[in-house]
């Protein structure tokens, strides 16, 4: 199965996580600063920044992207509850 | 003292005027006893809402409960009517100030509706509507009705994540939302004449405001450069007229540590919370404050949750860089003072603070995962998997409680080496 080395930076944690996989799910588990309220892309809590290999997170959805509009998101932020890893290298940490 | 403002004249409500272009339209609900579930109030309170005339038109700033919405309407119509209204104003979308929302957009159609751009979806839930008309702003957006203008201000957090405050710039008024209200009902209106209600004050700010200090701080940035205001008009309680400037201050000192801290900028504080029936989760508590001692520049604390009451400890949390909770499991669960605590801390701000629990067990020893996952509920990281030990913690295990504290107290210094870890081997 293709896999993903995501990095968080907050905490110096780097996890080889499979393709497919939230961010949230590896990033409750190892302790990152990234918080998260509703856990289903809705309230813009989880708001990371990528700081590396943003292309190698899915792209996020038309919803995602109404989140991170209306939170007045900045360059390369996303929804750590939405974005799953594809692939290759990705460093993010919360903002 | 001037005569009572007049609040309706042969049962009929009307509006009060607070300068020639500017009118109170709200409502009082003296019978109200709980807001929100999580407030108490001991008269009530009202729901402000407000007029404002230009050469060029009107607004409505916030509306009212929807069972005050008559009240809210007759003391409207007494001042204008429908069709001059050309801006509606929501300070935030919270029910009690929108209850009479979509009627008055029924009533006044042609008006736009001025909202903050973070309450864009929420006023779709709000309306159960999916098609309707409407400006989002910003800090710094105006709107002009000729010879007045509205200008707005994103006070997020404060307390919904969508609150602004709007300022009439003419009259240097300020329409503060929820900033600077109270749950405080009394048919003087105005500060300078209704009974003493600066408890409700610091009340209100401890139960709604305290949580977000840091964006109480922010938003104090843009509020206190208007200084000197004429008024303060908040959505609930009284009508700040005179010296509003005093809660402004007062605002500045509830966001500041009162007693400046003696940790230094370069120091971390890691507080250690237990509580134990046979001394086995305290001697665990022991351990792991020993080896945290042995990192430099954190600041540990040992604390046994039986001895004192919870508020001490909440402000203590608040202050503190790192948490950790050590609980016995007592028939399948954390132990109440322990759930007493954590229920505690929805009045302060805990985002990205350290947590890690601890605990020994004589059966199943679920707690501590328990409360694991309600530090991350809390919006806590929780970077080091919890230590439960069955019974009377051997030596070794002893040691490895050392080194629990030890690694909490470095993560919370940065000093963790850099660890790469695959996701099939994370618990």
């Amino acid at each position: 199965m293709a896999k993903a080395s995501i990095t968080f930076e907050d905490i110096n944690v780097t996890v080889s996580a499979p393709a497919g996989t939230r961010v949230i799910e590896i990033s409750e588990k190892v302790g990152s600063g990234i918080t998260y309220g509703c856990r289903e892309g809705d309230c813009g809590t989880c708001i990371m920044k990528v700081t590396e290999g943003w292309n190698n997170l899915a792209e996020p959805s038309v919803l995602e992207d109404k989140v991170l509009r209306e939170n007045m998101a900045g360059k390369h932020n996303r929804l750590a509850c939405q974005a799953q890893v594809l692939g290759g290298t990705i460093k993010v940490r919360p903002v | 003292m001037s005569k009572p403002p007049v609040l309706s004249i042969d049962g009929v409500p009307q509006a009060v005027t607070l300068s020639e272009r500017v009118h109170w339209i709200g409502a009082l609900d003296p019978s109200l006893r709980t807001f929100d579930i999580i407030l108490k109030t001991a008269n009530g309170t009202s729901y402000n809402a407000y007029v404002v005339r230009g050469s060029e038109g009107v607004a409505v700033i916030d509306t009212v409960k929807e069972n005050f919405a008559d009240d809210f309407f007759a003391r409207l119509e007494s001042v204008a009517r429908y069709d001059e209204i050309k801006v509606i104003v929501l300070n935030h979308l919270e029910p009690d100030h929108t209850g009479a929302l979509p009627e008055l957009m029924r009533r006044a159609p042609q008006a736009q509706l001025y909202i903050s751009q973070k309450a864009q979806s929420m006023l779709k839930a709000l309306l159960k509507q999916d098609a309707f008309d409407f400006t989002p702003v910003f800090t710094g957006d105006n709107v002009s009705l000729g010879d007045r203008t509205l200008t707005f201000f994103h006070t997020p957090y404060l307390h919904w994540p969508d609150t602004q405050c709007t300022y009439l710039v003419e009259e240097k008024t300020l329409f503060s939302g929820d900033v600077f209200g109270c749950h405080f009902c009394d048919a003087r209106l105005f500060n300078d004449e209704v009974g003493d209600f600066r408890f409700s004050f610091e009340y209100y700010y401890a139960h709604i405001m305290r949580p977000f200090k840091e964006y109480v701080n922010r938003a104090l940035v843009l509020i206190e450069p208007l200084l000197p205001l004429n008024k303060i008009l908040p959505a609930h309680g009284p009508l700040l007229r005179d010296q509003p400037q005093r809660y402004v201050q007062r605002y500045r000192e509830l966001s500041t540590a009162a007693l400046q801290s003696e940790i230094s900028a370069g120091e971390k504080t890691l507080l250690i919370f237990y509580i134990s029936s046979y001394g086995n989760t305290r001697r665990m508590a022991e351990a792991i404050y020993e080896g945290a001692m042995a990192v430099e520049h954190v600041r540990v604390s040992l604390y046994d949750l039986e001895g004192s009451e919870i508020a001490p400890f909440v402000d203590l949390i608040e202050g503190a860089d790192g948490i950790l909770f050590g609980t016995p499991t007592i028939n399948g669960d954390a132990v109440k003072p322990v759930w007493d605590l954590l229920s505690s801390l929805a009045v302060i701000n805990l985002k990205s603070k350290l947590g890690g629990v601890f605990g020994s067990y004589g059966w199943t020893g679920e707690g501590v995962k328990m409360v694991e996952d309600r530090l991350r509920g809390l919006k806590l990281r929780v970077p080091i998997p919890g230590i439960r030990i069955k019974l009377i913690p051997t030596e070794e295990e002893i040691e490895i409680c050392r080194e629990f504290g030890h690694e909490m107290a470095q993560d919370l210094m940065g000093l963790r080496q850099p660890k790469v870890i695959d996701m099939a081997d994370l618990a």
